[in-house]
């Protein structure tokens, strides 16, 4: 079975420097993967580069069978990618369910479907009882639920979450698993990248490590943290002898 | 499950449609001309401010050249008039098309700016225009044009006897406006305008193409005011560049909608019923020597909305966003 997401040889330069380098990398379809790496390691350039937020220096994205490297955010989004945004960007004068309705508009061209998708959204995702709330009034817990609440409106294959479990409290970061979980089983891929080990580790089937803006370890979550190069990229040299 | 969202939108337009008789029906009581001048024209700010409020209240591009489409239209349809001797109904769609042309060829590089930037262009880009319609001989140059006056008649949209039936007239244009306001407002290009003004990228990530909503809002908010700039041209049955293009018609057609409440569906028309008769009785009361005095009260207005009310004044009748507010 073909890769859902592959990217090929990808570089992404900002000046003098380099964010991402060669990276190639695919996930599969249904999978949870997490996108993991010291601050600085290039998660997010790779993530808008996959979104299509700038155009990678060099090298390809391919979706879903499709080259879709010189595709636009938008275009992007209607093919079928998803996304949050790590500092969370809602409609802020907009209700909580305006907002998820500008998602819906995707798929829907009827605003009474698209209405309605938006309110099946909510229930999914826990947010049904704020509908009619402004999104500026929401706690940051909720904001980051309404990022992927907009996301999901858009009936993504694949959905790139970013940190968004960063900085909740453990409850709340709980939640947010189980949502994620509950997302996979509704058959959406996710990629997503994450600093909390212990939460990201236990619900991702495979993670990939970025670090200096090369890919440095690959594979199951438990195989991945006893690389030495890992430990090594983390805590320094003196504890990678030690693994 | 959304039945009070729906049973909002049916009060609004069952007010909007009261208001409206309520309004057809007070020419019948106040006939003193001065008065009916001042509603006739509180009527066309009403909907020049709930057009702009398309694309700068709602889309959230905040022009400050508006100038440029009301000018636009005088123009068109008093120069198809003069030269041609085409109806000035058909000069209105003709202005109006043209204006919404050219707003979306304007708008083609100046969409690439951001936020303040987009509004220095809009003045800078209507007072071309000013300049150049001021330079155009063919076009009256700086004198303008005497649109001819043949007494009363439908056909071509001009009356000596009574100001009624350019009271009627802005008045079904101040319905238009806000009509085609309530209908966007729940319609994909609605949805798309707000998240454009609130955050573009987060727009962009949700499969909304933001440079071609903004052209969009553009094209129907110059349309309209075209529209309300031939109706002018009508009205007044003679225009020079400074008179339908100079930078105070840009400065009333933001005004209402700031003072009413940006972005909002009632926000033009409240604003423009408060805003324009003061603006109206000062000039005339305190006119002469005091020329300005107009605008230094409604300078002081907005100061005062600013501080009070930044929402604007609808903030008051919301039951909504009184809730919202912390």
């Amino acid at each position: 079975m073909t890769a859902l997401l592959e990217t090929r040889g990808v570089w992404q330069r900002f000046g003098g420097l380099i964010a991402n380098s060669d990276v190639s990398i695919s996930v599969g379809r249904g999978e949870i993967v997490g996108l993991i790496g010291p601050n600085g390691a290039g998660k997010s350039t790779l993530f808008n580069l996959i979104a299509g937020v700038l155009p990678p220096t060099q090298g390809s994205i391919i979706f879903d069978g499709e080259d879709v490297t010189n595709l636009p955010a938008a275009a992007r989004c209607q093919r079928g990618i998803g996304r949050t945004f790590q500092v969370v960007k809602s409609f802020e004068t907009m209700t909580v369910i305006d907002n998820v309705i500008v998602g819906a508009l995707v798929r829907n061209t009827v605003m009474r479907e698209a209405r309605r998708k938006a309110h099946e959204v909510l229930e999914f995702t826990g947010l049904a009882a704020r509908a009619d709330v402004l999104a500026s009034d929401l706690v940051p817990a909720e904001k980051r639920r309404l990022e992927v609440a907009r996301a999901l409106a858009t009936e993504p294959k694949l959905l790139l979450l970013d940190e968004v479990l960063t900085g909740l409290t453990p409850t709340e970061a709980q939640t947010g698993v189980a949502l994620v979980r509950k997302v996979r089983e509704t058959g959406v891929t996710v990629l997503m990248v994450e600093h909390v080990m212990e939460i990201v580790m236990p619900l991702v089937d495979r993670a990939i490590v970025l670090d200096l803006g090369k890919v440095l370890a690959e594979g199951k979550p438990s195989d991945v943290v006893r690389d030495p190069n890992v430990i090594k990229a983390y805590l320094g040299d003196r504890h990678a002898v030690g693994a | 499950m959304d039945k009070q969202f729906v049973e909002r939108r049916r009060r609004d337009l069952i007010t909007a449609a009261g208001l409206a008789a309520v309004a057809a029906i007070v020419p019948l009581f106040v006939k003193d001309v001065y008065v009916q001048n001042i509603m006739v024209l509180t009527l066309m700010y009403a909907a020049l401010s709930q057009s702009w409020n398309i694309l700068s209240g709602y889309c959230g591009q905040i022009s400050l050249g508006h100038a440029l489409y009301f000018g636009l239209g005088a123009y068109t349809t008093a120069l198809l008039f003069t030269k041609f001797g085409v109806l000035p109904w058909f000069g209105m769609i003709a202005g109006g098309l043209i204006s919404a042309a050219i707003a979306m060829a304007l708008g083609y590089p100046c969409f690439r700016l951001g936020g303040h930037y987009f509004a220095i262009a809009t003045i800078v880009i209507a007072e071309i225009g000013l300049l150049l319609i001021q330079n155009w001989d063919w076009a009256g140059a700086a004198l303008g044009i005497d649109i001819p006056v043949r007494g009363d008649s439908w056909l071509k949209f001009q009356f000596t006897r009574s100001k009624l039936p350019y009271f009627y007239f802005a008045l079904v244009l101040a319905c238009v406006a806000w009509f085609v306001t309530w209908w966007l407002e729940d319609s994909k290009w609605g949805y798309w305008w707000r998240a454009v003004k609130d955050n573009p990228q987060a727009a962009e990530s949700l499969g909304v193409v933001v440079f071609n909503s903004k052209m969009g809002a553009a094209a129907v908010s110059a349309f309209l005011v075209a529209v309300g700039g031939s109706f002018y041209a009508q009205f007044v049955s003679y225009i020079d560049p400074g008179s339908v293009m100079g930078f105070q018609f840009s400065l009333l057609m933001a005004l209402p909608a700031v003072l009413g409440g940006i972005g909002t569906l009632w926000g033009p028309m409240l604003g423009a019923v408060i805003l324009i008769p003061i603006t109206e009785l000062t000039r005339s009361y305190i006119g002469g020597s005091g020329r300005g005095v107009d605008l230094i009260v409604y300078g002081a207005l907005i100061v005062l909305i600013a501080l009070a009310r930044p929402e604007g004044l609808v903030g008051l009748f919301s039951r909504r966003r009184k809730e919202a507010t912390r």
